[in-house]
């Protein structure tokens, strides 16, 4: 069941000479791991505005197509409406945070739809401690770092279980090792609880391996669309400009080369090491 | 030339951010300072051009103490660019970002103009001179961010997380850039949590930790240091995670760069066939 689907969406913002994003369609099913890239500027924050409706009902602008996601067409449900089933975590994590505490950031979503007291402090130390900042839930979110700040944002977000999850760029603030460690909290959501996941990233080295299906946006139209490993090996992804993985890019230029490495393209480092061990050691 | 002689940094509430540091970066030097969040890398550049002044040791730069001089006379020759460009933008249109400086150093109009229009083709951004900055992608501000410092011609450049929310073709334009800059003869000092960066800029890294240097060395080496990358929080780039696994096949484990590891491969396996 598709839990997000786009049919010739087109968006151009308000004073905007060309849409930002124009003719994309796209299905994403319930429980997938979805990456979003592409170049700079090329419109992948502007689709995910339109997932929880910020796009059209917040930044207004023309809208047109058609967009489903969780059953609702986003156009004439309100952003709160869409809230209770599309999470979203932004790039800048300060233009998301506002309360007094990170606690209180926390459990301001909860709070808004009447979780009862229990319940409500059960989820936000359960989603402080995932995001690794429950010793941090008295201070300000404005006084810790821009990593920080980045786990309140995503916290604020796990604490209300929707059933989608929409980062955008997410751990940019974050050292190698703490996104890592995100990212492997988001991924075993996705699988333990079936929230479907939709990132944001160009770091496609940290992220490919999670995601089981990958979308390539370029100048605000969708340019591939599919299953992980098949967009990656494909020599158009990598003329694109996408980051394609360094594990990947050394498979392509190997067997490229003639080196005979199984034919399964590799999305991270440990399986691009088990190629090369097996064919080394085979006879 | 900065030199960093023992200092120390407190900041209110007693967080100490920086123990007993010494650091020389030579003219021309390509640095790249990293560590986990809170090791203290951007408080440490922070002291380069006068933001901060350590609590004691001194910060020499080009042999003028920062604590007798102040952030307008040491930014001439120092350009710092945020981690994140909101703290740093202000104007009404990109053009106007980028001549701000120029304007407050007291460049004449015609220089003011030719600098402006040299930033902006510099860093593809021709197309947005009369836009809003806020108007622009977080990648986008952050190129504005680096341009209108760019514009002013620093001698030495920091950058704190430049990577951070680029593509790939505005990283390897970075790169060039860099490599550019160097020839010109500019230090660079970046502060990066971006591993795959640096293993393909192969500068000289800074390891931090709690406040302290726990390493300092060829990029080669110490980005293939397992013990030293762990204890900073750093995962080894993705061509190194291989070459750890490959030590049975006789490979060296110190290789980060992509092509060095297809020749290698690539020779044993002629090797083996033969």
């Amino acid at each position: 069941m598709a839990v997000i689907e786009t049919k010739n969406l087109a968006y151009t913002y308000p004073g905007g000479t060309k849409p930002s994003i124009n003719d994309v369609s796209i299905k994403v099913e319930k429980g997938e791991f979805v990456l979003i890239t592409g170049p700079s500027g090329c419109g992948k924050t502007t689709l995910c505005r339109c997932f929880n409706g910020l796009i059209p009902h917040f930044y207004q602008g023309e809208l047109k197509g058609e967009i489903t996601v969780a059953g609702k067409d986003v156009t004439k449900f309100q952003t709160h409406e869409m809230a209770k089933h599309v999470g979203m975590v932004f790039q800048n994590p300060e233009n998301q945070l506002f309360a007094l505490s990170i606690e209180k950031d926390v459990a301001f979503g909860l709070e808004n739809l009447g979780f009862a007291r229990e319940e409500m402090r059960r989820r936000v130390d359960w989603a402080l401690k995932l995001a690794g900042i429950y010793e941090l839930r008295e201070r300000s979110p404005h006084e810790v770092s821009g990593g920080q700040q980045q786990r309140v944002a995503i916290a604020s977000v796990l604490a209300m279980q929707p059933d989608i999850i929409v980062l955008d760029e997410p751990t940019s603030f974050l050292d190698p090792l703490s996104a890592e460690k995100i990212f492997e909290v988001i991924h075993d959501l996705n699988k333990t609880l079936g929230i479907t996941v939709v990132l944001v990233e160009h770091r496609l080295d940290l992220t490919a391996k999670y995601a089981n299906h990958i979308i390539i946006m370029d100048e605000g139209k969708i340019c591939s669309d599919g299953e992980t490993r098949r967009i990656l090996s494909a020599e158009e992804t990598r003329l694109i400009g996408v980051g394609i993985p360094k594990a990947t890019l050394l498979h392509q230029m190997l067997v490229k080369e003639g080196m005979p490495l199984s034919g399964m393209t590799p999305l991270s480092s440990d399986e691009m090491a088990k190629l090369i061990l097996e064919a080394f050691m085979s006879r | 030339m900065i030199m960093i002689e023992g200092i120390s940094f407190t900041y209110p509430g007693n967080v100490q951010a920086l123990r007993n540091v010494s650091l020389t970066v030579k003219d021309g030097e390509f640095v790249a300072i990293m560590g986990q969040n809170g090791a203290g890398k951007t408080t440490l550049v922070k002291h380069f051009n006068g933001l901060l002044k350590p609590s004691s040791g001194s910060v020499r730069i080009d042999g003028v103490d920062t604590t007798k001089t102040t952030i307008a006379g040491l930014s001439r020759n120092v350009g710092f660019v945020f981690q994140n460009p909101d703290h740093q933008l202000f104007s009404e249109t990109v053009k106007q970002e980028i001549g701000f400086a120029l304007k407050n150093f007291g460049f004449d109009e015609e220089t003011i103009q030719k600098q402006i229009t040299w930033a902006l083709n510099l860093l593809s951004l021709t197309q947005y001179r009369e836009t809003s900055p806020f108007m622009l992608s977080g990648g986008e501000r952050k190129r504005v961010a680096l341009a209108s410092v760019l514009a002013w011609d620093p001698k030495i450049l920091i950058l704190d997380e430049p990577t951070i929310g680029q593509d790939h073709e505005q990283k390897e334009i970075l790169h060039q850039f860099i490599v550019q800059l160097q020839t010109q003869g500019k230090t660079i000092v970046i502060v990066t949590h971006d591993v795959e960066f640096v293993a393909e800029c192969n500068p000289r890294v800074v390891l931090m930790k709690e406040g302290r240097i726990v390493a300092d060395g060829e990029g080669k080496e110490i980005l293939t240091n397992l013990d030293a990358l762990a204890r900073s929080s750093i995962v080894l780039p993705q061509v190194a995670q291989i070459f750890t696994q490959l030590s049975a096949l006789g490979f060296p484990k110190n290789v980060i760069d992509i092509y060095e590891a297809k020749d290698l491969l690539l020779n044993a396996w002629e090797k083996r066939q033969t």
